[in-house]
């Protein structure tokens, strides 16, 4: 079994470092499939295993972005001069200079990110249910608003990244492997989080919150951990993003409410809500369906898109895991265990 | 020794007068029974020593400090916690995970929390989990078992929480009269053997009758009558609030 399991991971591994040498051409869709996957699998944190389904993850996204973009470019120059001259000035970033800005501003956006989800998730987490996703989504538009009229973060016309001064391709491959190493460590912390009694409390927090709390667990605590926890990953592949991107403005690419900020709780639906791997086979299934839609289907995508989510939660509720889970409940462990003989005495 | 004093406590909502005057202790070590007909103020007496609502006035102590100010989880971590009328069970987790999270959380530092169970404590959920039955079923989505086996499972998570007082509202409602038998003598076991202090609601007086050592009865919020199960038995005030007299 373990040796079985073993084998998986390695293959599994092996693919994703081959797969952008083997089809070059989708290198950039490979990792848009990245980012997909990460901000389905964080969403879940909250959405699948605690039961409060954010609309709003997307300000982390956005909020990451532009972190990351201030301190890369604030390493070098001033932010507000550089922004002012809207690409009228002659800034160079030397390859070092890159790549430092690069990780910092990766990392730096995302503790900032999840040092934001405690602030709001101390006044957000008063609110349940869908007053939760509307206060969550108003959130992310504000944020979008308020950004769009901040003049020092390049107000409406957004904001322009240094560009990695060598092969254009190797920036792409290297994109790639930042999104692959993000999504790669988030799916070994979440499968060891969600082993955790941690990981059970928040189950508990998704199933009856009132129980929860009249067993004396720390509800508001578990709640903000989870959401910073998320919110750092999401921060992190926001600033990926905003370098694969160089240039992005704040509200149809930073704060994109109804593009990404959908598309990764639809991920999560189609996956299956609550699981470890639904949201991973969410997002390709998503990935593969928009790609082929897009290309194929131009004019038509939005339809089919809004076809395809109303099918799911129509029929299938509970995605292709929970769909799994009912057909072959024995795959999942649920099973009943004869008593054996020694227990017999207890009655 | 008393481990609950409740002294004059009184609780409106709107102009029902829900509990009014109502002064009541509990033993430690001992089971205390709370009877009285529907609608009489037992469940909201209950809500006002967990932290449910705010009382109108009195004083609520647990272990000689005043908790009537604080809110559930607070209480509950002080070692004071209830049972549901209507069960209430992590319905999405099998029996074993619901019992795991019942572990006590008060006694585990933060970082404790971001540890995997030990083998000891899933070897005490399946000891727990046969003691009130349902080992048999322990992989078994919890929400898909029975209102009684939910409700024997919530019994047993509440053991596994360590408490020092459980509240139980109406523990043998819609439980089959073949099984109440059993749960009366998993409740005297839980009370003798692993010393937990008992404050039973009880519309079954059989039951109650035969665990408690001392009654109180309420009736239109206010306390009727208190005493030992056969004072209670021949208190003509009780067989009144019970029978209807004018």
């Amino acid at each position: 079994m373990t040796m079985q399991k073993t084998s998986f991971y390695a293959i599994l591994l092996a693919i994703i470092v081959a797969a952008p040498f083997l089809f070059p051409d989708f290198t950039t869709q490979l990792a848009t499939l990245w980012l997909f996957i990460i901000v389905a699998m964080t969403w879940d944190m909250t959405g699948g295993q605690m039961g409060y389904n954010s609309l709003g993850n997307i300000f982390f996204y956005g909020t990451g972005m532009y972190v990351a973009a201030v301190i890369a470019i604030g390493l070098v120059y001033d932010v507000g001069e550089y922004t002012g001259a809207s690409g009228g000035g002659r800034y160079d970033f030397t390859n070092e200079q890159y790549i430092i800005g690069f990780i910092l501003g990766t990392l730096g956006a995302g503790v900032f990110c999840a040092l934001s989800a405690f602030v709001l998730g101390y006044v957000l987490f008063g609110l349940r249910g869908p007053y939760f996703a509307i206060g969550t989504l108003g959130t992310a538009i504000a944020a979008g608003e308020l950004v769009s009229n901040w003049d020092w973060v390049g107000g409406g016309q957004g904001i322009t990244l240094p560009v990695y001064g060598g092969d254009y391709d190797q920036t792409k491959l290297f994109i790639y492997f930042a999104f692959a190493v993000v999504g790669v460590i988030l799916f070994i912390f979440l499968k060891w989080l969600y082993g955790t009694r941690f990981g059970a409390a928040i189950n508990a927090i998704r199933d009856d919150e009132e129980k929860a709390e009249a067993m004396g667990l720390r509800t508001l605590r578990y709640k903000l951990w989870t959401w910073a926890m998320s919110a750092f990953f999401v921060g992190m592949v926001g600033g990926i993003s905003a370098f694969q991107l160089i240039s992005f403005e704040p509200l149809e690419s930073a704060y994109q409410t109804i593009n990404l900020g959908i598309f990764m709780v639809v991920c999560v639906l189609l996956g299956g809500k609550g699981t470890l791997w639904g949201p991973i086979i969410g997002a390709i299934m998503f990935q593969v369906f928009k790609e082929v839609t897009w290309n194929y289907f131009l004019g038509w995508q939005w339809v089919a898109l809004g076809a395809l989510i109303v099918i799911t939660v129509v029929y299938f509720q509970d995605g292709l895991m929970g769909w799994l889970q009912q057909k072959k409940p024995e795959w999942f462990g649920i099973r009943i265990d004869q008593k054996e003989a020694a227990s017999e005495a207890a009655k | 020794m008393s481990i609950i004093d409740v002294s004059s406590v009184s609780k409106s909502y709107g102009g029902v007068k829900a509990n009014s005057d109502i002064s009541i202790t509990v033993e430690k070590g001992g089971i205390t029974g709370l009877i009285g007909p529907n609608g009489s103020g037992k469940t909201t007496l209950f809500n006002s020593i967990v932290g449910y609502h705010p009382i109108d006035s009195g004083s609520i102590k647990f272990e000689g400090q005043e908790i009537s100010r604080m809110q559930v989880p607070e209480i509950a971590r002080l070692g004071l916690l209830r049972t549901f009328q209507q069960t209430r069970i992590y319905g999405e987790m099998n029996c074993v995970e619901n019992m795991l999270i019942s572990l006590p959380h008060r006694k585990m530092t933060f970082w404790e929390n971001f540890q995997p169970n030990s083998k000891q404590d899933h070897e005490k959920a399946e000891r727990l989990l046969e003691f009130v039955g349902l080992y048999e079923k322990r992989f078994l989505r919890s929400g898909s078992l029975s209102f009684g086996q939910q409700k024997l499972l919530e019994f047993a998570m509440a053991l596994m929480n360590e408490p020092t007082v459980l509240l139980l509202d109406e523990p043998t409602a819609g439980i089959n009269p073949t099984l109440i038998n059993g749960l009366i003598e998993r409740l005297k076991r839980a009370n003798s053997e692993f010393g937990i202090t008992l404050f039973i609601i009880e519309h079954n007086m059989r039951v109650i009758m035969n665990m408690a050592d001392q009654i109180y009865c309420l009736a239109h919020g206010e306390l009727l009558a208190a005493g030992s199960a056969d004072e209670i038995q021949n208190d003509q005030s009780v067989i009144d609030a019970y029978l209807g007299a004018h």
